[in-house]
């Protein structure tokens, strides 16, 4: 593959290297603000007693840094990207792409300001203030019409697949972020939902779950299927496999919200409804995970040799694994057992960390060689690193986790035969302690692989023309 | 009509629609189709932009 044929002067190449560099920076800044506030928990002194550094501040600001921040700018870059390739055009509009651009960076920024100073609707993965709400709307708005009016001036006659997952994406989120964010304003910086009660609670959940599906799931799923066939050299393993897989996700992800709210003051019947849409939810995103792998059958080998595929790959074996996990968990049985625990907190971060950063630390790698016109990553080797890196650092971070959780879980619901407590709450907080150390210290596995790539990147970005040779061995 | 019937005819018409796309995507009929969106990935490094390109720009000559 000559470097020319590589760089197509009529794409806009701008704007996805503009959020491809920013993904790696925005996600070593949120991984940073986890591996802190892990820290926290187990030294409560790393708060440094200053109101800006709490853990109940920061928590919030790592969970969007993570998800907005890092996956966003995945997001926008490959799905600017892929459908600019599949498409054969240019975007829509370079004024609009930018507007999203510098738009999505205000909001992260004001993000990184307000959350720290305790500005806060309080609803989870949506505590940005109203102002910031506003600014996000027409930020995706501009986002909406960039993408769709891309697809609708193509020059092929089929819509790849891929841009059907980012449609999606794109379309939902919107509709959840509207929905969800309806508040009444009492102040510049204080708002008060719309909602009451458990309607509230289940608007948000019926929110918070699709952020997961559609945000978490579809947009990297659009990504799975542009960069696993691209990276492996072969067609998608089964195209009417992946377009089952589309309708069934998004027609039964919309449904799974309830499985938060078991028993709360939620209705029993929403309850059920919940736990029964998850735990079909299982089937295709089950089909989705082998349709990526088997894209691979006949090419095994590649693994060896190539590390980005391997970030690829493995990152549809934590999918596959989360997404088996999910529906267990959601079964009300399970749940009784598994909510407020550690339990949770393992299962999103093995989707988070397993699935989602890694497809999208391997789409990055495919990219940042193409879009700085390079044949390769300045190092293969670094690449590898990080990726033995990521992948400790996620288990060692996800055992510790399930450990903890079914262990917080069986000691609360220890009880007597007199039928008082076995445990107090602060027993079961020392029990955990040495698992959040270890919980620690995964998390500073991934963040050194995130540093490496940053380097390893900024070379690539860096080495002057002809530097760098392409192996032997094109993938 | 009452809000189940609605409810009722609606969830029927999803699976109704849900099974005639499954039917659709493994028809003969689809399967030509899906070959070539599928190699689509691929085409976009076939060098046709660039002759399009080239053809445009020695016609301006």
């Amino acid at each position: 593959m000559s470097e020319t044929s590589r760089a197509h002067p009529e794409y806009n190449y701008k704007v996805v290297r503009q959020f491809a560099v920013m993904t790696v920076i925005w996600g070593i800044v949120g991984m940073t603000v986890g591996v802190l506030i892990a820290s926290q928990l187990i030294w409560p002194e790393m708060n440094f007693n200053t109101p800006w550094l709490t853990y109940s501040r920061l928590r919030p600001l790592h969970t969007n840094a993570v998800i907005f921040a890092f996956g966003g700018c995945a997001l926008f870059a490959t799905s600017y990207y892929v459908v600019q390739r599949t498409c054969q055009v240019k975007l829509f509009s370079d004024k609009l792409a930018s507007f999203t651009f510098w738009g999505w960076q205000a909001v992260i920024i004001a993000a990184v300001i307000s959350l720290p100073l305790g500005l806060t609707s309080s609803k989870e993965y949506a505590e940005l203030e109203w102002p910031i709400d506003i600014l996000i709307t027409l930020v995706w708005v501009a986002y909406a019409i960039n993408f769709f009016g891309t697809l609708v001036v193509r020059k092929t006659s089929h819509i790849y697949v891929a841009n059907w997952f980012f449609g999606a994406f794109i379309l939902t989120v919107a509709v959840l972020h509207i929905a969800n964010s309806m508040v009444v304003p009492v102040s510049f910086t204080k708002s008060y939902s719309l909602y009451a009660g458990t309607v509230d609670a289940m608007v948000q959940w019926w929110y918070g779950h699709n952020a997961v599906g559609f945000f978490l799931t579809a947009g990297f799923l659009g990504m799975m299927y542009y960069f696993v066939p691209k990276q492996a050299g072969r067609p998608v393993y089964s195209y009417r496999l992946s377009v089952v897989h589309f309708w069934a996700l998004i027609s039964l992800y919309i449904w799974a919200g309830p499985h938060h709210l078991h028993y709360t003051a939620l209705p029993d019947w929403a309850q059920s409804v919940g736990m029964v849409m998850s735990v079909i939810l299982f089937v295709p995103s089950w089909g989705g995970m082998i349709n990526g792998i088997m894209t691979l059958s006949g090419a095994w080998h590649k693994l060896r040799t190539d590390p980005i595929l391997r970030f690829l790959i493995v990152s549809l074996s934590f999918y596959g694994m989360s997404t088996f996990e999910g529906p267990m968990m959601a079964i009300k049985t399970v749940n009784a057992l598994s909510h407020y625990t550690d339990w949770t907190v393992g299962h999103v971060h093995s989707g988070a960390l397993g699935w989602v950063a890694m497809v999208s630390i391997g789409s990055i790698y495919h990219l940042i060689p193409i879009l700085f016109g390079q044949p390769k990553m300045y190092s293969t080797k670094l690449v590898n690193v990080h990726f033995w890196l990521a992948t400790i650092g996620v288990v060692l971070y996800i055992v510790a986790m399930w450990i903890s959780g079914v262990m917080q879980g069986l000691m609360w619901r220890a009880v007597n035969t007199d039928g008082t407590l076995t445990y107090t709450f602060i027993e079961s907080i020392e029990a955990s302690k040495p698992f959040y150390f270890v919980r620690f210290l995964g998390g500073i596995f991934v963040v050194a692989g995130m540093l490496i790539m940053a380097y390893n990147c900024y070379r690539t970005i860096k080495a002057p023309k002809g530097s760098l040779q392409a192996e032997a061995q094109p993938a | 009509m009452d809000q189940i019937t609605v409810n009722i005819i609606w969830t029927l018409a999803i699976l109704v629609i849900f099974i005639a796309i499954v039917l659709w995507a493994y028809s003969k009929r689809a399967q030509k189709g899906f070959e070539e969106a599928a190699n689509l990935v691929f085409d976009d490094d076939k060098p046709s932009a660039e002759a399009n390109k080239k053809r445009e720009s020695s016609n301006n000559e």
